[in-house]
């Protein structure tokens, strides 16, 4: 299970990835195979704004739906629409292709409350 | 010979024929000189077809369908009971099945007095006050349910916000709140896999309008603190909501009402023994307390001296929710059924069921893992989480099953057990029968341990093969092509 560890990550499954103010979110390797073939996904509006912890977008796979949760409070400023056409691309390539929106960060101080690499390693094993 | 499934129509054969009818006009004349040339027609598209074709061609059609009356259907939160012929019999009647709903009442005078006489059994049923009959099925009475609720809480002049689902809720509680206007605040379950406590203080405020609840819960689980949820709920101004799906082990046993739901809907094609789904139609009847009496649908069947009449004319009612008065062949079946068994065979349905359920669940745990273990009501969820180091998943076992002529049990739901299987027998299934079930799925453990491969291609003996559920959903080809999709 792969777990980049450049990344932050949520209990909720999410990662996000944090360059000046502006942060790509995805859903985590463990989450792709947990949800099985992914079919579909809600993707979210650009320029909506957000609390951290809300529902975003709402993912479809052969076996249940799930929501997607925003790591961090801001507005969404992009989303992969590639997604829209192809949204296996989440489960072959979580950390890259399949990213589901960028984020621009209202409180960068949002960031300490997420996990590291090795906290999420640790929580997954866990479940 | 291929028993294939080509259409009527590729079945049709030029001037083969099943009867022959008179001719359409009196000797010597043409059809031109009964009816405008404009019209008619100088062919029509019907299958040419022999009397014995037509019948092999439904025959074989029907043997592929796979129902409860064919084969053991544990299908979880389904409650897939025989239908009892009967039933058919009596909703074909003519009196019944000849009525109209734009009759004027006093033609229909019994029809109408045995629906009132149904929301009456269905308030014994459940110890409710009062009941609409009208919704099509169990998502219609869900969204009528919360209607209502909305109703009750903007003529105090309080729109609430937000209703509360636990994660093991039956998806459509949440997609009905959503329906209604409501945002969804979901709450986790405790250890025990009942509702916490706290996660439920916490999340009750002011905006709550309700606490939509399933009892026993999605894991056949009795939610044994309902009453004082019930009172954590009513102390914030909000309402206690019944999801009826898991009705049937509580039959003559105990009641929703007294245990202080305010609204409850039924499936009447679950718990009262009418068809399901696609063979369906449904019906879902609401149920309310006395304080929410006033908004329920129109019209209302009331006395008026020795008639019953249909009342339009309630202020506060949220309106019409469905053409006329809901499917009332289905009302009728499962009236017949109700009335059949009574009080003492209803307790005995309840009963029966949960024995059921807790003689599998004890034969099958020395198998499985059964994430929560403890005495279950009407079902019971097993998790194959151990097996996926095999490469063996929920959907191999459900797969495996339909080769052995069982239909499979709900997989992956409730959503809180991973890998999940949720096994609901019903009462009306015999000890050979579930015998022959246990028999199978050991079987099947064995061969997952022992030869994982084989599972993954199952099923193997049924006309339709194991289908690419990603390209089912992603790419659905849903449009027949002669000679290709034959199957």
């Amino acid at each position: 299970m792969s777990i980049p560890g450049d990344l932050k990550y949520t209990v909720s499954h999410e990662w996000i990835r944090v360059k000046d103010n502006i942060g790509t979110v995805g859903i985590t390797d463990y989450a792709q195979d947990k949800l099985g073939d992914i079919v579909f996904i809600e993707l979210p509006k650009a320029g909506v704004e957000l609390e951290a912890n809300s529902d975003v977008a709402v993912i479809e796979s052969v076996k249940t739906a799930a929501d997607v949760y925003t790591p961090l409070s801001g507005k969404i400023v992009k989303v992969n629409s590639l997604l829209d056409k192809d949204p296996s691309f989440i489960n072959s390539d979580p950390y890259n292709k399949g990213w589901i929106f960028e984020i621009q960060i209202k409180d960068m101080s949002e960031l300490e409350k997420l996990m590291d690499s090795s906290v999420y390693q640790n929580k997954i094993s866990e479940d | 010979m291929k028993n294939n499934t080509s259409l009527i129509f590729e079945k049709s054969v030029k001037g083969r024929k099943a009867f022959s009818l008179p001719g359409p006009v009196a000797k010597g004349k043409k059809p031109a000189d009964y009816i405008p040339a404009g019209f008619l027609r100088s062919s029509l598209e019907f299958p040419e077809i022999s009397e014995l074709d037509i019948v092999r061609h439904y025959t074989n059609l029907a043997s592929k369908n796979f129902s409860v009356d064919g084969n053991f259907y544990p299908l979880g939160s389904c409650t897939m009971k025989y239908n009892p012929k009967i039933n058919e019999r009596i909703c074909a009647y003519e009196g019944f099945k000849d009525v109209h709903p734009l009759f004027p009442c006093k033609k229909v005078q019994g029809y109408m007095s045995l629906l009132k006489e149904m929301e009456k059994l269905l308030c014994m049923i459940t110890g409710m006050d009062e009941f609409c009959l009208h919704p099509s099925a169990g998502a219609h009475g869900e969204l009528l349910g919360l209607m209502l609720i909305r109703a009750f809480h903007d003529k105090q002049g309080n729109r609430r916000k937000k209703i509360i689902v636990p994660d093991s809720s039956h998806g459509t509680n949440p997609s009905s709140a959503a329906m209604a206007g409501y945002r969804i605040a979901s709450i986790k379950s405790d250890r025990d896999g009942q509702i916490d406590l706290n996660e439920l203080r916490n999340a009750l405020d002011d905006e709550v309008a309700a606490l939509m609840m399933t009892n026993p819960n999605t894991l056949g689980l009795f939610e044994d603190k309902i009453l004082e949820i019930a009172g954590m709920v009513h102390e914030k101004g909000a309402l206690l909501y019944y999801d009826g799906a898991n009705l049937n082990p509580l039959l003559g046993l105990c009641r929703p009402g007294d245990m202080g739901f305010d609204v409850v809907h039924l499936n009447l094609h679950k718990t009262f023994s009418t068809p399901h789904g696609g063979g369906g139609p449904g019906s879902g009847p609401v149920g309310v307390k006395k304080k929410l009496e006033p908004f329920l649908p129109v019209p209302v069947i009331r006395r008026e001296g020795d008639i019953l009449t249909f009342d339009f004319n309630c202020p506060d009612s949220i309106g019409m929710i469905k053409a006329f008065w809901g499917n009332t062949g289905v009302i009728l079946k499962a009236f017949a059924y109700i009335t059949a068994l009574g009080d003492e065979g209803l307790k005995k349905t309840g009963e029966t069921s949960v024995l059921n359920a807790n003689y599998l669940r004890k034969k099958l745990e020395e198998h499985y893992n059964i994430p929560f273990n403890k005495a279950c009501m009407h079902e019971f969820v097993i998790s194959v989480k151990d097996l996926a180091s095999k490469g063996v998943h929920a959907i191999d076992i459900a797969k495996a099953l339909i080769d052995r002529g069982i239909h499979p049990p709900t997989v992956y739901f409730p959503l809180i057990v991973e890998e999940s299987i949720m096994v609901e027998p019903t009462e009306t299934e015999s000890k050979s029968t579930l015998d022959s079930f246990i028999d199978e799925m050991v079987q099947i453990r064995k061969e997952a341990e022992q030869d994982p491969g084989s599972l993954k291609n199952a099923p193997v003996n049924m006309s339709v093969k194991r289908l690419d559920e990603f390209k089912a959903a992603r790419f659905p080809d849903v449009r027949y092509k002669a000679g290709k999709n034959n199957i």
